[in-house]
């Protein structure tokens, strides 16, 4: 099992680490507002803002060019969905530029957010938030089980690697069609097995984490 | 007189398919027992094994410490019995060990120290105290075996039902694991194709093939008789098929 870790920095010692995750979570909330509200073309704001993110990239200790790297990949589905304005307002161009550089700054923020926290302090933080238990349930199936779900489609390639002797590109296709296809059905079946063995230790439908106990120690 | 803490009488099951995987199977298992569950691949075990918690309901009459097998009487009987899966990537759902371990307990309404106890107690039983704040996929696969038996062990279940224990394991931490379950006292129930550790484990076994008991008794008796387990597609474990 050899796989990247999603927060492979998260343990590094730095302040920005060590931060507790509901002042961060709230950091990052306060930071989208400021930039979402900001005036369009605000170029001296928004260098500050990105000269606040630099020095907070900087006491986190994380490589800045790991982070660039992850929020670059998410700026192609901003652009997906801004490259249209231009085309149909008039001040297209500014609205547009404005969409990019303000996305951008978020997508940072975030970015150094997952980054320098725990995921599993995430979710505690999203828990101290009153975000719905069945949210938080489902990102935290989704972090323990991308890690198999990944391992099942590494081991899925590496079978295909061995038996394929140089055969034409088309039939690559195919056979990567055939390993998603493959993938959803071992998904689901997992699913399946998760929830029998939730069943088998008394889940009932109703998520409890250890925050419900207390109320029945004390009796109330 | 000894408590009879499993009942199973008659017990048929098909899947929605169709596929027959149970018939007429019968088994009475005393307090303290501890039984192996053997047979070839598809014959039933596990089928069986998800019949005891009422995850799957056959038309029969089953009964955990005399309880019928029901709706109402389901929340205490899947406290009573501890089932381990196979998997322990299925096993272990939440992101860290605690969590998991902790998992059976909250959901038995235990009380905030309560559930901390059981969970120390769970881990300290299966040797992976230190664990109790990891991640759970950072475990390595023995590891993750011994937690997957920690998260029921914190239920206190009078019964411990174990789906092929040793299955991937390296021979050291197969020989841990069966150490560690010779020292459990409670009832058990184990489905394997692992002989040597029924051997080691078990005082009585059932073989199952296609969906029935074809035979049940003592071990030794059955682990010996070369002709029946040659029949079933098993062979005399290794121990015992030494010259």
């Amino acid at each position: 099992m050899k796989h990247a870790y999603l927060d492979q920095y998260s343990s590094i010692p730095s302040i920005i680490n060590r931060l507790d995750s509901r002042l961060k979570i709230a950091g990052l909330i306060i930071f989208i507002l400021a930039v979402i509200l900001t005036p369009q073309d605000s170029w001296i704001i928004f260098l500050l803002y990105a000269a606040l993110m630099a020095i907070l990239i900087y006491l986190s200790k994380i490589p800045p060019i790991f982070i660039l790297k992850r929020s670059l990949r998410i700026l192609p589905f901003v652009l997906m969905t801004a490259l249209f304005i231009p085309l149909m307002k008039d001040n297209g161009i500014i609205i547009f530029r404005n969409i990019i550089i303000k996305a951008y700054l978020s997508i940072l923020c975030v970015t150094l957010l997952i980054s320098s926290t725990k995921f599993y302090f995430l979710l505690k933080a999203l828990e101290g938030f009153k975000i719905p238990k069945s949210i938080i349930m489902i990102l935290s199936f989704m972090y323990r089980y991308i890690f198999v779900v990944h391992d099942g489609l590494l081991k899925m390639k590496q079978a295909r690697d061995s038996r394929l002797c140089g055969s034409s590109r088309w039939l690559h296709l195919k056979t990567n069609a055939f390993i998603v296809a493959n993938l959803f059905i071992k998904t689901y079946e997992r699913a399946e097995e998760v929830y029998l063995a939730m069943c088998a230790r008394g889940f009932n439908g109703t998520i409890k984490t250890l925050q419900d106990c207390r109320s029945v120690e004390n009796g109330k | 007189m000894e408590n009879k803490v499993i009942e199973i009488k008659n017990l048929d099951y098909s899947y929605p398919d169709g596929t027959r995987a149970l018939s007429d199977v019968s088994l009475d298992i005393m307090e303290g027992d501890s039984i192996g569950i053997i047979g070839p691949n598809g014959a039933g075990k596990s089928t069986l094994l998800l019949h005891l918690n009422g995850i799957l309901r056959g038309n029969s009459h089953i009964r955990i410490f005399g309880l019928a097998v029901d709706d109402k009487n389901l929340p205490r009987i899947r406290s009573k019995i501890g089932l381990v899966f196979q998997d322990p990537d299925s096993q272990l759902f939440m992101p860290t060990v605690f969590e998991d371990v902790a998992f059976g307990p909250i959901n038995m309404d235990m009380s905030k120290d309560e559930v901390q106890k059981s969970v120390q107690e769970a881990l300290k039983k299966v040797d992976m105290s230190a664990a109790v704040n990891r991640v759970s996929h950072h475990l390595s696969f023995g590891e993750k075996k011994r937690i997957s038996i920690a998260t029921v062990l914190s239920m206190n279940p009078g019964i411990l039902v174990l789906d092929e224990p040793s299955s991937n394991l390296d021979p050291r931490h197969r020989r841990q694991l069966i150490n560690m379950l010779k020292d459990f006292k409670m009832t058990k129930l184990i489905a394997t194709h692992d002989l040597d550790l029924v051997l080691e484990l078990c005082s009585k076994v059932a073989l199952f093939d296609a969906g029935r008991i074809v035979a049940q008794g003592k071990a030794l008796a059955i682990m010996k008789d070369k002709a029946l387990l040659e029949a079933h597609s098993l062979e005399l474990p290794p121990s015992l098929a030494k010259p």
